[in-house]
């Protein structure tokens, strides 16, 4: 029997090995900005007149996309903030180094799930929030304070799990 | 409405797999003949709806229903129809089906084929297929489903991803799959023998026909991803020791060991358990190269997009298969001897070397591909191998496969004359070396290890050529096996050649031009005569137009792209070849150096031999689908059918 | 041969092959690795590395720019804390662009320039290699924890 079990053994470490490897998923990092207010920012309106600053995410609990039209991984997650939109939540987007024109051309394409969208163009305003590519979501509570963040597309699974039952308890909080 | 019934078909297919993984099993371990018998037509059955639920998919391609979230994914308005078609297999989702279609068109074989074998051990190794088929058909529809709906539909999809708009990505991952699931036949073959607890005496020659079939497909599947990289990546390189490339290159190598382990199995009765153990390993390999790909754990430039969910299904699959069939091996695998003695002289004891070789090569590419996850694991270090590590481990275990590859084939089962062997072989040997050492002149360059690499192609070659000489004036026959045998040994001889020239006089020169400059490059003239702007269908590209000539003659004007894909946005280099019989010219345009100017970083490559690397694959290939026609396999067909 | 013989032709064979691999497979290793290393990390060497370096992060907004006749490019590569500047002789990869992620492969010189030999980016998503998101990650810690240490 021993002999015959070797190979076993050794498959068995192999699954071991690849089975904490999936868990060091470098996507899930933590932010230093989680529990911190958000950065102070105000740039000017994507669609129409007016200024997006940091003071329009308070007051309520509000969810910050990053994204841009020339970023294939934001349209596949598109779907996902038209959900969180239709369930009422408050869907700010951050247009990160993109042309005004053409990110106008992907909202009139796929929807618009954003109450409003700064245009950031040169990326600075992305930088003070820690984007390291696009699309990246946070969801910021009333008072300001960012709580989650989310890097690389979400799917439906994050939007469940994740995103409407922190949404939730962060409503309940006074 | 039609994305339903696709779906549905889905569903309904994994219905009759999950029967036909149980019905015939009952019925094998019980004695059953009618639940056995019901193997067959559950996998006519589960093929018709797969192909029901492919054929739906693509429509949905075809007649742009964007509403389909996978197709908005990967197709566009503008998109052509021949990529339109494959695009179905472009992304993840598409491609696990076909995966799974190729599968079950497999078992569909099998079912067709294997009519001839004993019923419990037919219906016993259509199960086990049915339990694969469930696992990959599984994962498809629970974390994977190409026929999820995107509501609203967009009015235009986000284009298939433009270097998969290329003839050579058509083919390349149906190819790669019929390779990987055809291990998954040998596979159920030696699952199906552990359960029964006992190898037949014509277990080897059952399995033979199948696994060489999918290491020929396999074969042509790696070697066509190459050829598509080294052209379409526009940099000339042909093998990176990729992550996504090692997971073909593993369960290839343990592949050829099979296909030559089950020669001594079924010729000789010997390797037998140590063959079963390799047709457990290659196919559980091909699981763990999905994992690899699909999952997200190891950094590739190229892997799917990935999904934690994903990664843990596959992973699950994996655990089952290892966990499930070397528990069964350990438990149930059954006391064979080695089989007939042979000398250390003998064929037998080449194939062993052969082995251990491919076996120990499989290893140090996994190892090399695992170890960055391992210490990442052990919180060590983050670092990543490079491929000069691959080089270095590789080139020391193949040479001497090489010099065996040229004695094997002639020498005697069970015990082979030295002195014989050398009086046939002497010759060829002293030749071979004379060939070796002058061909590196040819190319105006000598160093020792492409001369000694070079030998040992040419003495392969030789020493296929002198036994198909020797047979034929001898007025001996050349079964179809023994034909396809030595193509694929040449096909190895040339395919090394091509290596070993390709790596010591490939000239590479990045330089910055301008439209009205000339460069020499390996004796041939290059001259940029202009840049223009050409509209593709879905792109607009800047064409760079270079005249070549040699000697004073004009050979080709070659047309490099920089093309800017409409929807995505996303640039892409296309690369421009004039390809001959020893040597291709590459152009390709890197990037400009300003704006206001119309200078360019450009790639002028010559790389010499490079069709012969393709032939030789070829060769290998064709070699494979030659043996399979061996009258040895189809006679035992008729007179059991 | 004798059974007994046999076997033990097989195991030494074996062994061999064994013995030879895990011998190449250790000097292999020891020279082609590449370390992974964050900007920052550059930045607080003592000791100039004698191996092969990744580097991993973002490539800094304007900063990319050809050096000389030939076909050199310099450019940034920053983790948000710390920055490095790059040479690079050749062809840049097409998804290369500024303030998108980056990994580079190469050795440090004396003068603090990382001289890669390899640039890589991820070529067919939008979405950067998680080694460049890892450097931020890692930068970002070092900082706060910096930070907390002023309070």
């Amino acid at each position: 029997m021993p002999m015959r079990a070797i190979p076993l053994l050794v498959a068995l470490l192999l699954l071991a090995l690849l089975w904490i490897g999936l868990g060091l998923n470098p996507r899930e990092l933590p932010s230093p900005l989680i529990g911190k207010p958000t950065p102070s920012f105000s740039l000017p309106l994507l669609q129409g007149e007016g200024q997006f600053t940091d003071s329009s995410l308070q007051g309520q609990v509000s969810v910050l996309n990053v994204w841009a039209s020339w970023c294939s991984t934001c349209r596949s997650e598109h779907r996902h903030l038209k959900t969180l939109q239709a369930a009422g939540l408050a869907v700010y987007g951050l247009n990160y180094r993109d042309e005004p024109d053409e990110a106008q051309h992907y909202l009139r394409q796929l929807g618009n799930p954003y109450r409003m969208v700064g245009w950031d163009g040169d990326g600075r305003v992305g930088i003070e929030w820690g984007v390291y590519a696009t699309p990246e979501t946070f969801i910021i509570d009333r008072h300001g304070i960012v709580r989650f963040k989310h890097i690389g597309p979400i799917n439906q699974q994050i939007v469940d799990e994740r995103i409407l039952p922190l949404v939730q308890q962060l409503e309940a909080e006074s | 409405m039609l994305v339903e019934l696709g779906h549905f078909a889905l569903v309904l297919a994994l219905v009759l797999i999950l029967l036909q993984g149980s019905l015939p099993v009952i019925g094998a371990l019980r004695g059953r003949d009618s639940w056995m018998a019901m193997a067959g037509p559950l996998v006519w059955l589960q093929f018709a709806l797969l192909l029901l639920a492919w054929l739906v998919l693509e429509w949905a391609f075809v007649s742009h229903d964007f509403s389909v979230l996978y197709v908005a994914m990967h197709s566009s308005l503008d998109l052509p129809l021949q990529y339109r078609i494959s695009a179905a297999w472009g992304g993840h989702e598409g491609s696990m089906l076909l995966w799974v279609l190729t599968l079950s068109a497999w078992s569909v074989a099998v079912a067709r084929f294997g009519r001839h074998l004993p019923l419990p051990f037919f219906a016993l190794s259509l199960g086990v297929m049915g339990w694969v088929s469930a696992g990959l058909l599984g994962f498809t529809l629970f974390t994977s489903n190409p026929f999820e709906r995107l509501l609203p539909a967009p009015l235009d999809g986000s284009d298939l991803n433009p270097l998969l708009q290329d003839p050579g990505m058509i083919f390349h991952p149906p190819l790669l799959y019929m390779g990987y699931v055809g291990f998954a036949v040998t596979f159920a073959f030696a699952i199906a023998a552990l359960i029964q607890g006992r190898l037949a005496p014509e277990w080897a020659r059952w399995c033979r026909p199948w696994a060489v079939t999918s290491w020929a497909f396999l074969t042509l599947g790696i070697a066509l991803g190459s050829w598509w990289a080294y052209y379409e990546l526009g940099w000339g390189g042909w093998w990176f020791w990729d992550p996504v490339e090692n997971a073909s290159l593993m369960p290839w190598l343990t592949g050829t060991a099979l296909i030559h382990s089950l020669s001594v199995s079924d010729k000789r009765g010997g390797f037998r358990i140590w063959t079963l153990m390799l047709a457990i390993i290659t196919f559980a390999l091909t699981i763990l190269g999905a994992f690899l790909v699909r999952s997200g754990v190891i950094t590739s430039v190229h892997a799917f997009a990935t999904d934690p969910s994903r990664g843990s299904f596959i992973l699950a699959l994996l655990a089952i298969t290892l966990i499930g069939s070397l528990a069964l091996y350990a438990w149930r695998a059954p006391k064979v001897g080695l089989g007939p003695s042979f000398a250390p002289l003998s064929r037998e004891s080449m194939l062993l070397v052969n082995n251990v070789l491919l076996v120990v090569a499989c290893a140090t590419v996994l190892l090399g591909t695992l170890y960055p996850l391992a210490l990442d694991v052990l919180g060590m270090a983050k670092l990543s191998v490079g491929p000069p590590y691959f080089e270095l481990v590789f080139t020391p275990i193949m040479l001497p496969l090489l010099l065996l590859m040229g004695i094997g084939p002639m020498l005697r089962w069970g015990k082979h004359e030295g002195a014989m062997l050398w009086r046939s072989v002497w010759w060829m040997a002293l030749v071979a070396v004379v060939l070796g050492l002058l061909w590196p002149l040819s190319m105006g360059g000598w160093g020792w290890l492409r001369a000694l690499t070079l030998v040992l192609a040419a003495w392969i070659i030789l020493s296929v050529a002198s036994d198909i000489i020797s047979r034929l004036r001898r007025g001996l026959s050349l079964p179809a096996a023994r034909l396809g045998m030595h193509l694929a040994h040449l096909g190895v001889g040339v395919f090394v050649a091509a290596v070993a020239m390709v790596m010591s006089f490939e000239i590479e020169q990045d330089l910055r031009m301008a439209p009205g400059q000339s460069v020499e490059v390996a004796g041939y003239q290059f001259h940029f005569n202009a840049l223009r702007r050409v509209d593709g269908p879905n792109y607009i590209a800047q064409q760079g137009s270079f005249m070549v000539t040699h000697n004073g003659r004009t050979l080709t004007e070659l047309l490099p792209e920089k093309r800017i894909y409409d929807q995505s946005e996303m640039p892409m280099t296309q690369a421009a070849l004039h390809r001959g019989l020893m040597r291709d010219l590459y152009v390709s345009l890197g990037e400009p150096l300003s704006l206001d100017s119309d200078e360019w970083i450009v790639r002028i490559y010559y790389k010499p031999y490079m069709t012969w690397m393709w032939a030789g694959c070829l060769l290998m290939a064709l070699g494979g689908l030659i043996a399979i026609a061996d009258r040895r396999y189809r006679r035992r067909r008729e007179a059991l059918a | 041969m004798k059974k007994s013989h046999r076997r033990l032709l097989f195991v030494l064979v074996l062994l061999g092959a064994t013995a030879g691999a895990v011998a190449l497979v250790t000097a292999a290793l020891q020279d082609n690795l590449a370390f992974f290393i964050t900007p920052s990390e550059i930045l607080a060497l003592e000791e100039l590395p004698e191996r092969n370096l990744r580097i991993g992060g973002v490539v800094e907004e304007g900063s990319v720019q050809r050096i000389g006749e030939g076909i050199t490019v310099a450019f940034r590569v920053t983790d948000g804390a710390a920055s490095v500047d790059v040479q690079y002789e050749g062809i840049l990869p097409d998804l290369f662009r500024e303030g998108q992620g980056v990994v580079a492969q190469g050795r440090l010189s004396a003068e603090g320039t990382f001289q890669a030999n390899t640039v890589l980016a991820k070529h067919d998503e939008t979405y950067m290699a998680p080694e460049a998101a890892e450097a931020m990650a890692r930068a970002k810690q070092q900082v706060q924890e910096a930070q907390q240490g002023d309070y």
